[in-house]
Formats: structure tokens, C-alpha cells, sequence
């Protein structure tokens, strides 16, 4: 039997932020091995899965790597619009990582 | 040649909020080689570049060049600010030029020498290259520039990298103010100067240009110093209560980046894959393994900004639950009406509804579709050409939240809050139209280096 626990009580960080104009980034950062490990391994952050959460199709993401140095899953959204155009809802795509919170992630019992 | 360079970057946006003075002191007192430091960011969106205007309040832009200023003529060594101003444009060159000149004489600094490098170009300019069969090719996903789109374009500018600036300090220049650049090559170019590898430089550059944001814990506008050898790359963090670790270092390379393992350059590509990252001593943290690949032709990024048109917002509140649970029927009823007076939105105007307490912010990425709040803010956005279309469009599209008429509605007197019953006028709407890059036979191509003696 397995449990699971919500990605925000295993992440050290969790942040979104303008790449350029045209795309936000995402972070989800770790401060130990065993968490990220424990993410990455679990399959429930995915260009697929993070996809659904965001309800647009995978090819919108544009770059989705797991990032060893920086014990990180790091993915790249590309925008409806460049960022600043006029219905502009979040400049510097600073708020645009809380769905990722609740993101349930498996853990041993 | 020298075995080691010393950079000293007191902030990742010069002028964006003032520098923090007391870990600058402490880092002035290691006598770097250099003080360097970026102004630009293209997070404040499209408005200042394609209205020409700075972001930042010149108290502060002055503040934050003042505190360089100073401290490289009494170390003697030579200050570099990049993408002057925000934006870069000649404006903001000129403005930096201008304060550089006044801080002088307010303090009466023995004679210097000032560069200063423009890196506007001339949207007629990228038009005869178009008409000449140059390609202009499109940056993250983006189809190349069309001559439409560069007939929306009111402004744009080259991202410089490395020669310019390098160009300047062979001229012999104590400061150079730069328009545009490219953030990392700004720290590089001196270093590559003097002979150090391009891998190790650009790095140097990659990781010194947010200041501390590559230390930790999080603190903003303190400075970090960075020493590049033909070795290694070291970074040590000037603030007594920040570390500069493998993880802070790390981290960092990712930040505002959509991929954490190779940084374009003008030039090439600074490559992370498999740098190695080890504490030297308790706030220095050293890093070995980069890679610098050299692409076979040069090619510039340019950046370029559009007037959209005119923009009025207004500000509304919804408490009835009923016509919370309606709201969309109520945005509906109220946009139908704009569209009776002023036909479909399109080339003549435009109209955002944004609810706040809904998916004001995340729009149609919302994942969670149920409202759970007793109330609703709603803003009105409405853009067109003119100001005056813009006001009344604004208007009809926010009373009409009012007179909305659903079904089941008991309070007959109006189903909106309204703020105030007024328009207020928004800055006019831009666009971001450029994000591609160019190739150049000279990376000098698009950028004027002027030398002038300056005298307190």
C-alpha cells in the first residue's frame, strides 16, 4: 500500500518566470537527492501530465529536462501571446507555477 | 598575461531598484579589475522599448551609477553598464551618457575617458535588408519577420555581444555605457580581452549577471565578485549573510532560462552540460567544465516593440452569488452589447474581461474551473486606436455588467459594483513584434562606439 504526498510538501522551490518574451519557465527545485529522485521516479511530473494540469496540448511545452546540478524538473511553456500585449495577465509570468502544489506524488508508506 | 581577472556586478538591473550599498563596499575593497553590471530586461514587457521611455526612476538609475562611478575612478579601473536604461535605445545611452557627465562634474572627478554604444536600428533599415532577400529568422517558435510585422514595429534594437565592447576598452575607455547587450557578454568581453578562455568567459558572464541571485539565501541588488582563471571560474558572495554554493550556482544557470544547459550567445553557444560545481571556502564556490561552441555564422538577436493602440481600464465588483454562478452569461450580455455599437472586436478594437478571483491570472491555464470566493473582481480592458474610442468602449463594456439580464436576478437595481464610475487611462498598448536574429557578416555591424574625454 502507497500513500501519496503533494509535490509542494517534497519541493524546495516552485517557480515560474518569464524566459524571453515569447515562453515562461518552470522550476521545481529540491534540496536533496532523495526527493527529486523520489519526483522524477514517480512519473508524475511529465511533459504529459504537466500538459493536463495546464490543459494545453504537450507540443506547447518546449522544453521539459530533469536538471542534475541543479536537483531540478524544469519544463518551458510557450505563451498564447508575447508577454506585456494587451489582456496581458501576468508580465513577468510570475504566478503561473501554483497549480504544480498539488501535483500528488506517490511516496513509500 | 595576467593568471586571474576579478569582476565586481552590484545588480542583475542597474537602476530597477537602488543597489544595496554595504556588500558593494565590502566587494570595492577586494580591488576587482572591473565593475560591471546590466540594466536591461525584457520582463517589463513591450511599453518602454516601443515608446521609447525608461521604466525605472531616474533617482534611481542615477543612485545606482553613482555608486559605480565613484568606486571605479577611486580603484581606477574601468565600469561598464549594458542595455542602457531598460531598453538599450540611443535614448537610454544618452541618458546614462548624460548622467555619467553630471555625477563627474558634481564631484569633480579628475579626467576620464566615456564610451558609449548604440545599438538602436532603424526599422526602415531592417526593411531594406527584408526587401534585400536577407533572412530575419524567428526566435523560439516564432516564423521569420514579414514586412507587416515590421511595418507594426515602432522600435527595435541589436543585442550586442562581446566586440563592441571590446572595441571600447581597446580605445582606452575608463566607462562605457552600452545600448542593448547581451547580459552575459558584457562580464565576458573584458576577460576575453585579456586572453582568457571564451568557455570560462562566458561563463564568468552567465553566472555574475543577476549579482546575488546566484547566492544564497534569496536577497536581491547585493554584490557578488566573480574571478575567472585559465582554469575555473570562481564566485564569491560579498553580502555577510549570503553563500555562494554549488546549489545557489547551479540553481542560477536555470533561472529566467528555458533550458538549464546551454546559454545562446551572440556568437555561439556556452555550453553547462557538464560543468562541475565544488565549495572552495565557506562563501566561494568553484566551478570547472563549460564548453564555448563558436556557431559557424554570426548572428545578432534583435528585439522590436509595436503600438497595439490606446487602452482604458475599469474597475467592477460582483457580490450577488447568483450572478457569480452567471458570470460568464453576464460578460457575455455585457460584450454583446460593445458589439452592437462597435461591431466585432478585431483590427478596430479590443475587449478583455479579466476576473480576478476566477482565472484573472491564469486565464485559460486555470486548472481549478469552480469559484469559491463571495466575490468577483473584475477589470475591463479595452484597446483601440484612438483614446476616445478606447474610453467609451471601456465604459459601455463595464456598465453593461450592470443591466446584464439573466433569468432569476433579484437585485433589479444593478448586478455590478462599479469602483467608480470613471475610465482611467492605461498606458498605450504594446506589442512585442521582434524576437528573431540576423545574420552579420561584422559583429560591429549594428553598433557605433564613441570615445569622449570627460573632465570634472
Amino acid at each position: 500500500m502507497r500513500g501519496t504526498r503533494p509535490l509542494v510538501d517534497l519541493a524546495k522551490t516552485i517557480r515560474s518566470k518569464n524566459a524571453g518574451v515569447d515562453q515562461i519557465t518552470f522550476d521545481v527545485i529540491f534540496a536533496d537527492r532523495a526527493s527529486y529522485d523520489l519526483v522524477r521516479r514517480s512519473r508524475a511530473l511529465t511533459r504529459e501530465t504537466v500538459a493536463a494540469l495546464y490543459r494545453i496540448p504537450p507540443d506547447r511545452i518546449t522544453t521539459f529536462v530533469e536538471y542534475e546540478p541543479g536537483l531540478a524538473i524544469k519544463f518551458t511553456i510557450r505563451r498564447d501571446r508575447p508577454s506585456g500585449s494587451p489582456g496581458e495577465r501576468d508580465v513577468f509570468g510570475s504566478q503561473q507555477y501554483p497549480p504544480l502544489f498539488q501535483v500528488p506524488i506517490p511516496v513509500p508508506e | 598575461m595576467p593568471d586571474r581577472l576579478t569582476v565586481l556586478s552590484p545588480t542583475g538591473h542597474l537602476g530597477f531598484t537602488p543597489i544595496e550599498t554595504g556588500s558593494f563596499q565590502v566587494g570595492v575593497e577586494r580591488r576587482p579589475d572591473f565593475l560591471i553590471a546590466d540594466s536591461g530586461s525584457c520582463d517589463i514587457g513591450p511599453h518602454p522599448l516601443g515608446a521609447d521611455e525608461h521604466p525605472s526612476p531616474q533617482a534611481w538609475q542615477r543612485h545606482d551609477l553613482e555608486v559605480m562611478l565613484l568606486a571605479a575612478r577611486r580603484l581606477g579601473v574601468p565600469m561598464v553598464v549594458g542595455s542602457a536604461s531598460d531598453t538599450g535605445t540611443d535614448r537610454g545611452v544618452e541618458q546614462y551618457a548624460r548622467i555619467i557627465r553630471e555625477l563627474a562634474h558634481a564631484h569633480r572627478l579628475p579626467a576620464f575617458r566615456l564610451a558609449t554604444i548604440s545599438a538602436e536600428v532603424r526599422p526602415e533599415d531592417l526593411l531594406r535588408r527584408l526587401e534585400e532577400g536577407q533572412r530575419i529568422a524567428g526566435l523560439d517558435g516564432r516564423p521569420d519577420l514579414t514586412v507587416d510585422v515590421l511595418k507594426r514595429t515602432s522600435r527595435a534594437v541589436a543585442v550586442m555581444g562581446v566586440e563592441p565592447i571590446i572595441r571600447a576598452l581597446d580605445l582606452g575607455a575608463d566607462v562605457i555605457v552600452a545600448g542593448r547587450s547581451s547580459d552575459s557578454a558584457l562580464f565576458a568581453a573584458p576577460a576575453i580581452r585579456a586572453g582568457f578562455p571564451e568557455a570560462a568567459a562566458y561563463y564568468l558572464g552567465k553566472v555574475l549577471e543577476c549579482a546575488s541571485f546566484a547566492a544564497e539565501p534569496f536577497m536581491g541588488k547585493e554584490s557578488i565578485l566573480g574571478t575567472v582563471t585559465h582554469e575555473a571560474v570562481t564566485v564569491t558572495a560579498m553580502h555577510p549573510g549570503q553563500r555562494c554554493t554549488p546549489a545557489s550556482l547551479a540553481s542560477h544557470a536555470m533561472y529566467e532560462r528555458a533550458d538549464p544547459f546551454f546559454e545562446r550567445l551572440p556568437g555561439g553557444v556556452l555550453d553547462m552540460t557538464h560543468c562541475r560545481y565544488e565549495q572552495h571556502d565557506e562563501k566561494t564556490t568553484r566551478v570547472t567544465g563549460f564548453a564555448f561552441r563558436r556557431d559557424p555564422a554570426y548572428r545578432v538577436k534583435l528585439e522590436g516593440a509595436g503600438r497595439v493602440g490606446e487602452r482604458a481600464l475599469s474597475i467592477a465588483g460582483i457580490r450577488d452569488p447568483y450572478t457569480i454562478r452567471h458570470i460568464d452569461q453576464v460578460i457575455a450580455w455585457a460584450r454583446g452589447k460593445v458589439e452592437e455599437a462597435w461591431g466585432q472586436p478585431g483590427e478596430r478594437y479590443r475587449l478583455f474581461y479579466h476576473v480576478y478571483g476566477r482565472d484573472g491570472v491564469m486565464g485559460a491555464w486555470e486548472p481549478q474551473a469552480a469559484i469559491t470566493s463571495q466575490e468577483l473582481c473584475l477589470v475591463v480592458e479595452a484597446v483601440a486606436d484612438r483614446w476616445e474610442d478606447a474610453e467609451i468602449i471601456c465604459a459601455l463594456g463595464t456598465r453593461n455588467l450592470f443591466y446584464a439580464r439573466l433569468p432569476e436576478v433579484k437585485g433589479t437595481a444593478g448586478t455590478a459594483a462599479l469602483m467608480m464610475d470613471e475610465v482611467l487611462r492605461g498606458k498605450p498598448g504594446y506589442e512585442w513584434t521582434v524576437n528573431h536574429v540576423i545574420g552579420v557578416r561584422d559583429p560591429l555591424e549594428f553598433f557605433r562606439v564613441t570615445v569622449a574625454e570627460v573632465t570634472g
